[in-house]
């Protein structure tokens, strides 16, 4: 069975300027997301990231926006696009299996039950569908997550700090399987690891308080080894342009 | 363990109380010694029973309906805003007002028997009730809400699907109020006008200076909202256990 995305892959373009009250929080930004790639927006916290992210998915933001966020195929945004964050937001209620049809569940669509047990398969918990989230470690409630983000067959999808609670080595794991798995689709991945970045961008912008910068990623294919000097190269000049001159 | 320390405690008590009898060598009229309740309450275990049954009745009967509507009044309140700015003026002042203060009304209106009882217990239970279960309502995790969002669900399925399994905890919270305060509002009815139960059997034992009755329809009444308040507490934390264990 495909983890493949259905329909084509998006590009994505997001122009114009946000702020928060009266103070701005990013001004006259221009990025668009790699069809069929990995973009990396990097920033610290407070700058506006996730916002971007929101806008994009059409989510509440405390901020007002003015602009444009339009997708290549001129498609409605939010329909194409799937969510995951931080937090797996799995419902502590529900097991596994439950969480990972939520979308097709609230839409009142037909349950496909044999491909959410396939994803959940695909990511290593075919032996934990029917437990709640209490039962299952932090990584394996993200790869739940994960498999729910899969289940909805999003052409797009769009990642706010997905691995940032996990610890390094189950992050590492997630971030090839995440890799492997939405191989195709347009991904935002918004992040505040610089290593992080510097494995997974095919497109890569650094966000700061003067700005969004496009900056290049390691030559190599994602997902790149974490020690491979490129890359480490890469992470510490990510972290230097983090921290300003 | 726990029992153990509960039993010493009790005994505790009894024991002082009956030393403050022998000490302050008060009149059996005024405080009887726990034996003698003892004896009184084995000696009217019937007249107690019946009287119990009425009471326990009441207590069930408006625990019942005082939770379906405290329910019904949340879901009213979280599914519109119009409803919401209507109502809840009026349900803060219905609150404001002491309850103690409408049984005389409610006993005009409903009688002596046990309508006006059950509306007492009923009015008591109602706010707490729809307050916490609203509340639950109202806080939902926003994160469970954007994902929804995004999935494009429809608000009928966030209500069921998502905010009312996630408000359930707060409506544990509001049962469990519940459960002490439907006792005081029945006994509160049975003292304005009645003709059975235990507050109407405790204000008739002290018009007749059976001081030891009275205290036997107390201890009984406590006995019976105890076991109540323990019952739906073991309720609320099996059901809820079972739905989202803690992490």
């Amino acid at each position: 069975m495909m983890v493949e995305p259905t329909a084509r892959a998006p590009e994505i373009r997001v122009s114009g300027s946000a702020q928060v009250g009266d103070t701005p929080l990013f001004d006259n930004l221009d990025l668009s997301l790699a069809a069929g790639g990995w973009t990396c927006i990097l920033g610290v916290s407070g700058v506006g990231k996730t916002t971007i992210l929101r806008l994009i998915v059409g989510l509440k933001t405390g901020a007002t926006f003015s602009g444009t966020i339009a997708a290549g195929d001129g498609l409605p945004i939010p329909r194409q696009a799937a969510y995951m964050a931080q937090n797996d937001m799995l419902l502590p209620w529900a097991t596994a299996l439950k969480n990972v049809v939520l979308g097709s569940r609230l839409r009142g669509d037909r349950v496909d039950r044999v491909r959410a047990r396939h994803l959940l398969e695909r990511v290593g918990l075919g032996g934990h569908i029917h437990k709640k989230p209490h039962a299952l470690s932090g990584g394996q409630r993200q790869r739940v997550a994960l498999a729910r983000t899969l289940m909805e067959d999003r052409a797009l999808v769009l990642l706010d700090e997905p691995f940032s609670a996990l610890d390094a080595r189950t992050r590492a794991g997630m971030q090839e399987l995440a890799h492997e798995l939405l191989a195709g689709r347009t991904v935002l991945l918004v992040t505040h690891d610089p290593g992080e970045a510097a494995r997974l961008a095919d497109r890569l912008f650094v966000m700061t308080e003067v700005g969004c910068k496009n900056v290049q990623p390691p030559a190599t294919l994602p997902p790149r080894p974490i020690d491979d000097p490129e890359v480490l190269h890469a992470q510490a000049q990510l972290l230097a342009s983090l921290r300003g001159p | 363990m726990r029992v153990v320390h509960g039993l010493l405690a009790i005994g505790l008590a009894l024991a002082i109380w009956q030393l403050i009898v022998i000490l302050t060598s008060v009149p059996s009229f005024i405080l009887p010694p726990p034996l003698t309740v003892m004896k009184t309450w084995f000696e009217s275990r019937v007249l107690i029973a019946e009287h119990s049954l009425a009471t326990g009745t009441a207590i069930l009967l408006g625990l019942t309906i005082g939770v379906l509507l405290g329910v019904s009044t949340a879901l009213l309140l979280a599914a519109s805003k119009t409803i919401r700015l209507m109502v809840r003026p009026m349900l803060v002042f219905t609150q404001a007002l002491p309850v103690f203060a409408l049984a005389p009304i409610l006993t005009l209106w409903l009688g002596f028997g046990i309508g006006s009882k059950v509306a007492m217990a009923v009015l008591i239970i109602y706010f707490p009730v729809t307050s916490a279960f609203f509340d639950g309502l109202v806080r939902t995790p926003p994160a469970y809400l954007d994902l929804a969002s995004t999935m494009g669900a429809s608000r009928q399925a966030v209500l069921w699907q998502i905010k009312i399994p996630a408000a359930l905890p707060a409506l544990g919270s509001g049962l469990r109020l519940a459960a002490v305060s439907a006792p005081i509002g029945a006994v509160i009815g049975e003292w304005v006008g009645a003709s059975q139960g235990l507050g109407y059997l405790m204000l008739l034992a002290n018009g007749r200076a059976k001081t030891d009755l009275m205290f036997a329809a107390l201890l009984t009444l406590g006995v019976l909202s105890v076991t109540l308040y323990l019952l739906i507490n073991w309720l609320v934390l099996t059901v809820l256990h079972h739905h989202a264990p803690a992490d």
